[in-house]
């Protein structure tokens, strides 16, 4: 080992620490321990088949598997309700300790760390491609299929490849209304949908000790957008402050070493970045909003495990109080879990929302995917705070979805075409 | 094993949901997943897939989604291999996992066309395409993963792991 390969990165310390070694190497094939195993509706039911084909009568660890079922959920139809049915019997014969019934679930990617089930320095697999998102409390956290979660219930392990790192170092200041969806949306249209593929994406730089928890689970959760297997930020004060209420601080601290090499690294200066929107049908087709706003809206979103969080309702309320929103479309909100659906309430949002003309929805990943609860008509156009605007993402194939953050999409709440908010308030 | 199909060319990152819209996701059955196999994407695909079973494509197959139904109804639709530029991550893995060979070879992703006569061996590491007369080598598999392959998937691998 040469002096510059046994410098390691936070994602390699935690693949290594999982394996019980002191160093791996990218490229390396690993097989590592798990602290978390999730799944939800639509990808736990196939692992349930292919955990009963393996033969092991019990899951691993009845504490550190977790079912939500979240995306059809309240059931949508009835063979939405046998996936949802089929998923409790499972968790109640193995007596899964974190399953959340509709009434006590929100989001996956919004519960788990709401909850203080995923911690830093954890190494968490979720068949969920954002199950990334939890790269922002500092753990190694990667969406993988079913077959994979059959598996890792049954023995805690699961094989890994280590991956290479590239860096993002973002400084400046942020211009009014830009949050962590800006950021990601930006840093997407830089590198392009695969400019992370396999890769994980380290985020840091100075400006990004003054984004919220909230932002930075947005930023981690679109990693996959860009290919990226972990989006992983530094444990700080405002991790550490979040965390606070949620753990009893036995968790391990990894930090990439000061002279690891990476294998690329992105500047980014953030005082140049201006609310960002991704249009049809990449999420790395991103432009200013404010040079799209002659196009027309049919629905908006604002919600999902990208952007349904207390910060994105505080900004969606701040822009939509004492507003009506445009008589010719649909704005469905989606508070991403029961207590922040119960939070906004108590602050007066829900109350605004419902007065401005809004649907006020129970958590579910819903219309995200165009499973239900604002499925999208031939040629409709919705702007939605969610993840993906693939071809028929949210309903007919022939619709489209423009992805942006929570002040875009009130602002074009009201406006009824694409929208900043100084157009509006 | 020899594998002699004809291609179905697709271009760059195809997604998930064109693979399998999420509509379809209130279901695990395999034959119902592949009757909406690449539905998003090409009507045409279930006629196509008759006569042609390996499919082609560009960079970033199957980016998007966890969803195992994905590689799932295209295995289940009766393609035997899939050949691109570069897969996304997850796809990759989920596809090895349920004994779908995935090769990662641009250079013959961009030289092969729609409808080509294919012959592909995984032991020897080699793609022929007999319409147009040329061999591309494969970079072969980590050990690990062929080993998975070999097994028949990932489950079979575990199960072997656990007897010993």
């Amino acid at each position: 080992m040469n002096d510059k390969t046994k410098f390691q990165t936070m994602a390699q310390k935690i693949l290594g620490y999982h394996c019980g070694r002191d160093h791996v190497s990218e490229g390396e094939i690993v097989n590592a321990g798990v602290d978390i195993v999730l799944g939800n509706d639509i990808t736990l039911p196939i692992a349930i088949e292919e955990f009963n084909k393996i033969g092991t009568e019990r899951v691993f660890d009845k504490e550190k598997v977790v079912v939500v079922p979240d995306h059809f959920t309240p059931n949508k139809d009835i063979k939405s309700a046998q996936q949802c049915k089929f998923m409790r019997e499972f968790a109640k014969k193995q007596e899964i300790k974190n399953y959340f019934e509709i009434g006590r679930m929100g989001i996956e990617h919004a519960l788990l760390p709401e909850l203080g089930l995923v911690l830093p320095g954890n190494l968490i697999v979720g068949a969920d491609s954002h199950t990334c998102t939890y790269g922002a409390l500092g753990a190694a956290s990667t969406g993988v299929g079913s077959t994979d979660v059959a598996v890792a219930m049954a023995t805690g392990k699961l094989w890994f490849m280590v991956p290479g790192t590239i860096k993002f170092i973002y400084s400046g200041n942020f211009k009014k209304w830009i949050t962590g969806k800006d950021l990601i949306l930006h840093t997407i249209g830089l590198i392009g949908v695969e400019g992370a593929l396999y890769k994980s994406m380290e985020f840091s730089g100075p400006a990004v000790s003054k984004l919220s928890m909230d932002s930075r689970f947005t930023m981690s959760n679109m990693a996959i957008e860009a290919g990226g297997k972990f989006g992983i930020f530094e444990v700080d004060k405002i991790t550490e402050e979040y965390l606070k209420s949620r753990s009893d601080g036995n968790y391990k601290i990894f930090r990439s070493d000061p002279d690891v090499e990476y294998e690329k690294v992105y500047e980014i200066n953030c005082s140049d970045i201006k609310l960002q929107v991704a249009v049809p049908h990449l999420p790395s087709n991103t432009k200013n909003a404010e040079d799209l706003t002659d196009i027309a809206i049919d629905q908006v979103v604002i919600g999902s495990c990208t952007n349904g969080r207390m910060e994105d309702l505080k900004i969606t309320a701040e822009i939509l109080k004492g507003k009506k929103v445009d008589k010719n479309l649909r704005v469905i909100i989606i508070p991403a879990t029961q207590n922040i659906y119960l939070e906004a309430l108590k602050n007066g949002y829900i109350e605004t929302f419902i007065n401005s003309g809004c649907v006020v929805s129970t958590p579910t990943c819903g219309p995200c995917l165009g499973g239900y609860m604002g499925v999208l008509a031939e040629g409709e156009r919705a702007i939605s705070t969610t993840n993906r605007n693939f071809v028929g993402r949210m309903g007919h194939p022939k619709s489209e979805v423009y992805l942006c953050g929570p002040a875009v999409a009130a602002a074009s709440a009201i406006a009824g075409r694409i929208a900043t908010p100084e157009e509006v308030i | 094993m020899i594998i002699k199909e004809r291609a179905i060319k697709y271009g760059d990152n195809v997604d998930t949901d064109v693979i399998i819209p999420a509509r379809y996701l209130n279901t695990s059955d395999d034959r119902e997943l592949a009757s909406h196999c690449f539905e998003g994407l090409d009507n045409d695909f279930r006629d196509k897939v008759k006569e042609r079973r390996i499919i082609i494509a560009g960079n970033n197959f199957g980016c998007g989604s966890s969803r195992e139904h994905a590689p799932l109804s295209i295995k289940t639709s009766g393609v035997k291999a899939i050949i691109a530029a570069s897969f996304s991550r997850i796809f990759f893995r989920n596809s090895i996992n349920i004994g779908l060979p995935v090769i990662s070879s641009k250079e013959a992703a961009d030289f092969i066309q729609d409808g080509d006569e294919l012959e592909l061996d995984l032991s020897s590491g080699k793609i022929k395409d007999i319409t147009r007369d040329k061999v591309f080598e494969i970079n072969p598999l980590p050990e690990f993963i062929q080993s998975i392959i070999k097994s028949g998937g990932y489950i079979n691998f575990v199960k072997e792991g656990l007897k010993k």
